[in-house]
């Protein structure tokens, strides 16, 4: 069970507004880059964050860049899963391959500052504030077993190979 | 039932039957990084494996920083560097050109699988290769395994019929069709070109149109292999691997999307996002203090060509800077060689080196508090050039050249 604030973002949120391009000096020292978390769509949203926290975006989460740098510092923050209408492909795979779940459900039903409660076995969303459950939609079963191991890389430590 | 291009090439590398929203591995032919996304990758991939699968097919390219604009990207080069002696693996490095151009010049092949940890791999779709985006982890374990997950992408036919009317390129196609589809229309699934435009686009064109595949949100933008992709595989000196590649006529798509190109008009896609579209002549009088023609998109020898055509004997509005940033150094040797370059600097402009030039905000042409910048680029995202407070507005070569003229927006048919 995760639990944790919501912090609510627009739609089409893109790796630009996660981690601009112009902080690319930093990516080799990343204690540093994650300072600037998703400074360009919340200056304040860095000093605000609490580990368990969530991400709760609309459409198109994640769009642009490969970066796997975008997942990696919002992890890094503390934040336990990033919920969003639609998410974009490379970030959804990204994140699932650093071991930060990445929910898609109904956001419009979830406001700022929301105290919500994560069942990811059930793929429940409760807003205990609103009092609302949400439910989201299935991972697909190769990425929740790299899910499951806490990433890609520990995933295929683990078993040598993909196994599907 | 026939097969699209994405079942063809995937069940040829997976060794399977592939269909849409099928889960395959597929053999993977060639995998590279650039220098702000290699760092993480080569750390990722000594996590986790010793050696390199395919080392000769392994590729790191140095140039979204290059040369480097400080200390510390100059370290993850020096870091890149030392990865390749170490391993095996090919470098390219600063001043050889952006990634994508080069894949498309030296390795990339119709039928390949190619996975590349920047999200504009997809360019080498334009000559018949499954080129798609992934990050770090993804492309460390296609480094050391040969191998990577895929799930077979549904397919959107794009039928486009008709001739392009002068002033109007497959960059103005690709913004159109974003427009029409939106930034998320194609999320997770294969575009796939065809029609009589297709058939008659040089591949620089094919080229500009995969590249902004994932603009659409899509995984590959795949073109057909024939007659064009031969010449031009034979012009890179490669005619061996050519191989001819076209999607079965009963292929199964998802949905049909018909284009006349010669209905089509420049067009250009407004802040924050490349869906924002309108047509050029819509946005005269839009002030621009900055104007770059280059980078993965566009920045090949027939992009410098239409820019030098509008800009014979004529000089750039004194209150924009022109910057050109030639996308390989065969691109920039082969300018210098037709007088393209000596007719632009002529019209004022600055010549970057061959790479990624300002397109990421990471050097060589930030944007100031409230500029507005008209770029051949593909993303015009806030942030994107160095400044949230900028303002991207992205075209063809020719509605670049013509605006840089003008100092505004301009629609390239009123100076050609």
């Amino acid at each position: 069970m995760l639990k944790g604030r919501a912090f609510k973002f627009g739609d089409g949120i893109s790796t630009d507004h996660i981690i601009p391009g112009r902080y690319a000096s930093l990516r080799s020292n990343l204690p540093e880059l994650a300072k600037h978390v998703l400074e360009d769509a919340d200056p304040t949203f860095a000093s605000r964050v609490k580990p368990g926290d969530f991400v709760v975006g609309g459409q198109n989460f994640g769009l642009g860049s490969s970066r796997e740098h975008a997942p990696l510092v919002i992890r890094m923050a503390g934040v336990s899963a990033i919920l969003a209408k639609t998410v974009a492909r490379i970030f959804f795979r990204n994140a699932i391959n650093l071991g930060l779940p990445v929910l898609i459900c109904d956001t419009d039903k979830i406001n700022d500052g929301d105290e919500l409660e994560i069942d990811l076995a059930a793929g429940t969303v409760k807003d205990i504030t609103n009092g609302q459950v949400l439910t989201f939609g299935k991972i697909p079963d190769v990425m929740l077993k790299i899910l499951d191991e806490g990433g890609l890389i520990p995933y295929i430590k683990k078993y040598g190979d993909f196994k599907i | 039932m026939g097969k699209t291009l994405a079942e063809k090439i995937l069940s040829e590398k997976s060794g399977t039957e592939a269909r849409a929203g099928d889960i395959v591995i597929a053999q993977v032919d060639l995998s590279f990084v650039q220098d702000t996304t290699g760092p993480l990758t080569v750390r990722q991939f000594q996590a986790g494996f010793k050696s390199l699968a395919s080392p000769r097919r392994t590729v790191l390219f140095i140039d979204h920083a290059a040369p480097s604009p400080s200390g510390a990207l100059a370290n993850d080069h020096i870091f890149l560097r030392a990865f390749a002696r170490q391993s095996g693996c090919i470098i390219s490095d600063v001043g050889d050109g952006v990634c994508h151009q080069l894949v498309a010049e030296e390795f990339a092949r119709p039928g390949d699988v190619i996975v590349g940890a920047d999200s504009h791999t997809v360019t080498a779709g334009g000559l018949g290769a499954f080129a798609t985006g992934m990050g770090s982890s993804d492309v460390a374990v296609a480094f050391g395994l040969g191998r990577t997950w895929l799930r077979v992408p549904e397919t959107f036919k794009i039928e486009v019929a008709g001739n392009f009317q002068k002033g109007v390129s497959p960059k103005d196609l690709i913004l159109h069709l974003i427009g029409l589809i939106g930034a998320d229309g194609a999320t997770y699934k294969a575009l796939e070109f065809g029609g009589e435009a297709v058939r008659r686009m040089s591949l620089s064109g094919r080229f500009t149109i995969a590249n902004m595949a994932v603009e659409a949100g899509a995984k590959v933008g795949l073109f057909p292999s024939d007659e064009m992709t031969r010449k031009f595989l034979v012009a890179q000196g490669r005619g061996k691997d050519y191989q001819p590649l076209s999607p079965d006529a009963d292929a199964l798509y998802e949905r049909i999307i018909a284009i006349d190109a010669s209905a089509l008009e420049p067009t250009v896609s407004r802040p924050h996002t490349v869906d924002n579209t309108a047509p050029a002549r819509e946005l005269k009088g839009t002030k621009i203090q900055q104007v770059v023609i280059g980078t993965c998109t566009n920045g090949r020898l027939e992009d410098l060509a239409v820019a030098a055509g509008i800009l014979k004997g004529k000089r750039a509005a004194p209150s924009v800077r022109l910057i050109i940033a030639p996308a390989s150094r065969r691109v920039l040797l082969e300018a210098v060689a037709k007088g393209y370059i000596k007719t632009i600097v002529e019209a004022g402009a600055i010549i970057l080196p061959p790479g990624c030039g300002p397109c990421l905000g990471l050097h060589q042409g930030a944007l100031g508090d409230n500029e507005s910048c008209l770029s051949t680029a593909n993303r015009n995202f806030e942030g994107r050039m160095g400044n949230p407070k900028g303002f991207i507005y992205l075209g063809s070569p020719a509605t670049a050249a013509a605006s840089a003229l003008r100092g505004e927006i301009t629609d390239p048919r009123e100076v050609m």
